[in-house]
């Protein structure tokens, strides 16, 4: 059976490689922005299928990804001792040092998975370490998307504004437009893709996994065995933020362009989408919900641009109440509905008699008692 | 006009803003304190209220047309929230992430209907006449001061709301179910309380305020289907620096909240007011990580 399964991926993983020999550059250049985001889909079943941590702004540390790389591309468009050209709109004379810094391509790498793990990982400390969790963290990081978005709109002469970064040329002394790059650049990003999904394979296994589903699913439990949780939380954030980074820079060499519009409140609750659609605990299940859902975005919102609020609006309600694996857990959910219906048939032959509801009872008591504990000092 | 005319003046902005906040804050506090549920549809009711205000407001006309708009948008509102209540969000008990994304998708969907009927473009609600002017200060320090009457009224609503909603809690016997659910969901239920009822009117009740928030907000600003949207996330941070269902919480975060986005805007830029109220609001979970009024509970995890 695991064997089956490991055929399977590299089943997969040879036809997404042959994939730019039978398919035109236009669905390539689609199916590549698209598996690049899928990075960051991957991110989040770790962080919320496994964490159980919903962040409703990895559209932020994707941009922070995005924008150091893009700054990076536009300074490589420049000759010696020249200013972006909306720097001279607004009338700036020299390059910030924050600028500055990214001409090196090297430096710019790194930056792009550091910047947004650090980020992550200190919004994810301050919350955390005060056990502030669930919905009031998922606020959070949409208070942050929101901030972030419009704080990039307002800083017209540091970041582009509204219209973002553009106009790029090369990377690495490579022309960007050369069909030659996309091959190679839509290698690169199945090639990351694959690693990050190895990776995680690994880790979601390993005990941190274990402790990681174990805080999600009772984390003061997890505290009375001996475990504090926050370091796991943290580092699981952290990573989410490393990978969303990775897949704006991505992102952003396979479109060309970068705006604050694409990583705001409203991309970044998309994002929770393309995971919830595929199963937000299943690594493959994300993957195929990313390209599912951008694939029918791409193509709804062309034929009928004014439906596609409906259609995500609809696709929220409806997995959220029908299949709350997503699509690869349809078998675990119709067995489930099946067990709950056998059992209320034999319920309603029977009766619901005084003794189960004084279980029922004693149960709920039992756990009300276990988790009381002293007042917090 | 001199400094302390003009903080004095910003001052007043952030109360009437903090009011309007208020009445969007107030039913998700509500619903998030007795359900644990927060509704990301929230937003779409303020939205839903201005809209039925301006519907009301094309259909009657007289000076006193406004007041019944008031009362229909809180009517409409309550009654959609009830719909969204037995539709989804009963569904989902015990899933509050769930609850926050089915909403959401909610909110979408009646984002994009907005759209369709009323078009992308807003819709004005004319203030009617007895509204119009503003009361100014003549002498003194604060010589130059400006309170238009709008402003002046929507503080006014405001107020009455919180009190009659006061007395809703305080005074009456659906009040004292709903506190009891509120201070122990398994006790009141194992008493004969019906929760799921409960549950209902709260989340009715709510929507019904945010209702009224979207028919003030139409008095100032013109009514587009993203209204909601632009006030909403001030709302979710007020509930989170208020603490559990508190009222009174609520309203001081709210005011807080208000006072803090006028005064900054003084000194910097609208976004990075936003920022540095996001930076206060994660500072303040430092101290106080379950809001200025807490709830004294033995209880580990909140049910």
């Amino acid at each position: 059976m695991r064997h089956a399964r490991a055929l399977g991926y590299v089943l997969l993983l040879l036809m997404l490689v042959a994939a730019p020999r039978f398919l035109s550059s236009y669905h390539l250049s689609l199916l590549g922005r698209f598996l690049a985001l899928a990075i960051l889909a991957l991110g989040l079943v770790l962080v919320w299928g496994w964490g159980g941590v919903l962040s409703l702004g990895q559209g932020v540390f994707f941009g922070i990804g995005a924008y150091v790389l893009a700054m990076h591309l536009k300074l490589a468009a420049l000759g010696p001792g020249e200013l972006p050209d909306f720097m001279q709109w607004s009338g700036l004379d020299h390059l910030p040092w924050w600028w500055s810094i990214l001409h090196s391509t090297w430096l710019t790498v790194a930056a792009v998975a550091i910047v947004p793990g650090l980020a992550a990982g200190a919004l994810a400390w301050l919350v955390f370490r005060r056990r502030v969790g669930g919905v009031y963290f998922a606020l959070l990081t949409q208070a942050l998307a929101l901030a972030f978005s419009t704080l990039l709109v307002s800083q017209q002469p540091y970041t582009g504004g509204f219209n973002g970064l553009t106009d790029f040329s090369t990377l690495f002394g490579l022309s960007l437009i050369d069909p030659q790059f996309q091959k190679r650049l839509y290698w690169a990003t199945v090639a990351l893709l694959a690693l990050v999904f190895v990776f995680l394979q690994w880790l979601l296994r390993s005990n941190f996994g274990k402790v990681l589903l174990a805080i999600r699913d009772g984390e003061n439990r997890i505290r009375f065995l001996g475990y504090n949780p926050v370091p796991y939380k943290v580092a699981a954030f952290a990573l989410g933020g490393v990978f969303a980074g990775m897949a704006g820079a991505l992102f952003t060499l396979n479109i060309g362009v970068i705006s604050p519009a694409m990583i705001g409140v409203m991309p970044s609750i998309e994002m929770v989408v393309w995971v919830a659609v595929g199963g937000r605990a299943s690594l493959i299940g994300a993957v195929a919900g990313t390209l599912a859902v951008n694939f029918a975005k791409d193509w709804i919102s062309s034929a009928m641009p004014d439906l596609w609020l409906f259609a995500i609006g609809a696709l929220f309600v409806l997995i959220v109440m029908l299949l709350p694996n997503g699509l690869s857990g349809i078998g675990e959910t119709i067995q489930n509905v099946r067990w709950r219906l056998s059992r209320r048939m034999a319920g309603a032959k029977k009766g619901k008699g005084l003794e189960e509801a004084a279980v029922c009872v004693a149960v709920k008591e039992g756990a009300r008692i276990t988790a009381e504990t002293p007042d917090e000092a | 006009m001199g400094e302390a005319g003009v903080i004095a003046g910003q001052v007043f902005n952030g109360v009437s803003v903090g009011s309007i906040l208020l009445l969007a804050a107030l039913g998700l506090a509500l619903s998030f304190g007795v359900m644990n549920v927060i509704n990301m549809a929230h937003g779409e009711f303020l939205m839903v209220g201005g809209y039925i205000s301006y519907l009301v407001c094309q259909a009657v006309h007289g000076p006193y047309a406004f007041l019944v708009a008031l009362v229909a948008a809180f009517a409409g509102a309550a009654l959609l929230g009830g719909l969204l209540e037995t539709g989804v969000i009963r569904w989902l008990y015990g899933r509050p992430l769930d609850t926050l994304l089915a909403t959401w998708g909610i909110g979408l969907i009646l984002q994009q209907a907005a759209r369709s009927i009323f078009g992308a473009i807003g819709v004005e609600v004319i203030a009617p006449a007895w509204l119009n002017g503003s009361w100014s200060v003549k002498h003194g320090l604060f010589q130059g001061l400006d309170f238009p009457f709008i402003r002046l009224f929507i503080i006014a609503l405001v107020a009455v709301v919180l009190g009659l909603v006061w007395l809703f809690i305080a005074r009456t016997r659906w009040g004292m179910l709903l506190r009891a659910v509120h201070q122990d969901r398994q006790m009141a239920e194992a008493l004969g309380i019906n929760t799921r009822r409960v549950d209902l009117v709260v989340f009715a009740l709510g929507s019904g305020v945010a209702g009224l928030g979207g028919s003030a907000l139409a008095l100032i600003a013109p009514v587009t289907p993203t209204v909601g949207q632009s006030y909403i996330v001030y709302a979710f941070l007020i509930v989170i620096v208020g603490g559990l269902g508190s009222l009174l919480g609520t309203g001081l975060a709210a005011l807080a909240v208000g006072l803090f986005s006028a005064t900054t805007q003084i000194f910097t830029s609208v976004s990075l007011a936003d920022v540095l109220l996001l930076a206060c609001v994660i500072l303040f979970i430092q101290f106080r990580p379950k809001g200025i009024i807490t709830q004294r509970s033995r209880a580990l995890e909140e049910a």
